[in-house]
């Protein structure tokens, strides 16, 4: 249990996937125009995190990991097909995208009008392909800690961008040099925001 | 060079007046993250540039078969097959910068770049047009990575590619280099300055 929550409380924190490692910028910058929008779009990438960490880490460690196909005989016992991981996370992901996508349209009509755009988007989202690599990395010692792991770096991402479209509602009212507008100011927010979120590395758990 | 006027314009626009990073807003994940040297700067400019410009040519000779339903699907298979590619490669040439890179060759995969040419691009126009597309794209890319990493370099640790290149009498006068440049959050700033500059110099891209 508490090394669920340490896990949970790393991912959201102290390994932000936006303000530690900059994954899923692009829809970070151009989703954060108003916090609804935002919210939406980082509900649906925790979605997709907590659904597609848990098959990519049972893919890696019965599939493609040295020695993970043992289970099927001995003469399977050597084979490494690690090389084959990028192929086959980005797989997953998509065709998970793709599956949700036609769930939420068949079932929920309203939330896929609201989402709409920013579903197939997600596939491309660096933060979901980042967490995958990264708990290949990390090597995590079961599912449940993976699964932990996804829904802590979701909402993680979810913060970071509700919290920049809060800012940048207000920003429409201030005096920015003309230049900086729109897309620089952005930047720079995010940079103070990330210099903000570092004081949380140095947390013990 | 036989290039026609608008194959020029392909070529060359990205470079600043559509450059992919500053203007286009795409592929900004990679570019903050790895940008701390010189080095591995320049090696994840050729990697991106060389992958855009193939999967541009690939997509485009297959742009007649594939079905619109699952195209992002087809595209980031293709995508997948030359990252991999060029991990190995890199691994196989330069294993410290590939270290240096970690997850975030993979993630060239989901590089906003290459979705954003692919789509935009080569699903529409032939296989040449396509290449130069990529080629300057990535370039215009390359060269915003490596602005970035030159200036957090010799700010941040005084050396490029790991030479010094400020002398030590500055440090013996009491030059400190600045730590804070190479911290991530750092990057954004140096992006943000880049924007600047670039946007003063062109009036027209200035947003409201």
């Amino acid at each position: 249990m508490e090394e669920l929550l340490s896990t949970f409380v790393r991912a959201v924190f102290v390994d932000n996937m936006l303000f530690a490692y900059y994954l899923g910028m692009c829809s970070f910058l151009a989703v954060s125009k108003n916090v609804k929008t935002a919210l939406g779009l980082g509900v649906a990438v925790t979605f997709i995190l907590v659904c597609t960490l848990p098959i990519n880490y049972m893919l890696e460690n019965y599939v493609l990991k040295e020695g993970a196909l043992g289970w099927l005989g001995t003469a399977f016992a050597e084979i490494n097909l690690s090389f084959l991981s990028l192929l086959i996370f980005i797989a997953v992901i998509a065709s998970f995208t793709q599956l949700v996508e036609m769930v939420i349209e068949r079932f929920a009509p309203a939330l896929y009008a609201s989402l709409g755009i920013f579903l197939p988007l997600i596939a491309v989202n660096c933060a979901i392909l980042g967490g995958s690599l990264f708990m290949q990395q990390r090597a995590f010692e079961n599912v449940g800690v993976v699964t932990v792991y996804g829904l802590g770096s979701g909402i993680g991402w979810l913060l970071a961008i509700v919290g920049m479209a809060a800012v940048r509602e207000k920003l429409a009212y201030s005096n920015i040099p003309k230049p900086l507008r729109g897309l620089g100011i952005s930047f720079i927010i995010t940079g103070l925001m990330g210099i903000g979120f570092m004081c949380f590395s140095g947390l013990k758990i | 060079m036989g290039l026609s006027t608008k194959n020029k314009e392909i070529l060359l626009g990205p470079l600043s007046k559509n450059n992919p990073v500053i203007i286009q807003m795409l592929g900004i994940c990679s570019a903050l993250a790895v940008t701390s040297k010189l080095e591995p700067s320049i090696v994840m400019a050729v990697s991106v540039t060389a992958v855009v410009a193939f999967a541009n040519v690939i997509i485009s000779l297959l742009r007649n078969t594939i079905p619109a339903r699952i195209r992002i699907i087809v595209q980031l298979v293709v995508v997948a097959a030359l990252v991999t590619i060029v991990s190995e490669v890199l691994k196989a040439f330069a294993f410290d910068v590939n270290k240096q890179l970690s997850v975030f060759v993979g993630l060239i995969i989901t590089n906003c770049i290459l979705m954003g040419r692919l789509e935009a691009f080569a699903l529409g126009n032939g296989p040449w047009e396509s290449f130069l597309d990529g080629l300057g794209n990535g370039l215009g890319y390359g060269i915003i990575l490596v602005i970035i990493g030159f200036f957090r370099e010799l700010l941040g640790s005084g050396t490029l590619l790991g030479f010094q290149v400020i002398p030590d009498v500055f440090y013996q006068w009491g030059y400190v280099n600045n730590g804070l440049m190479i911290l991530p959050p750092m990057a954004l700033i140096v992006v943000a300055v880049i924007i600047w500059v670039h946007r003063s110099r062109n009036k027209d891209l200035q947003e409201n």
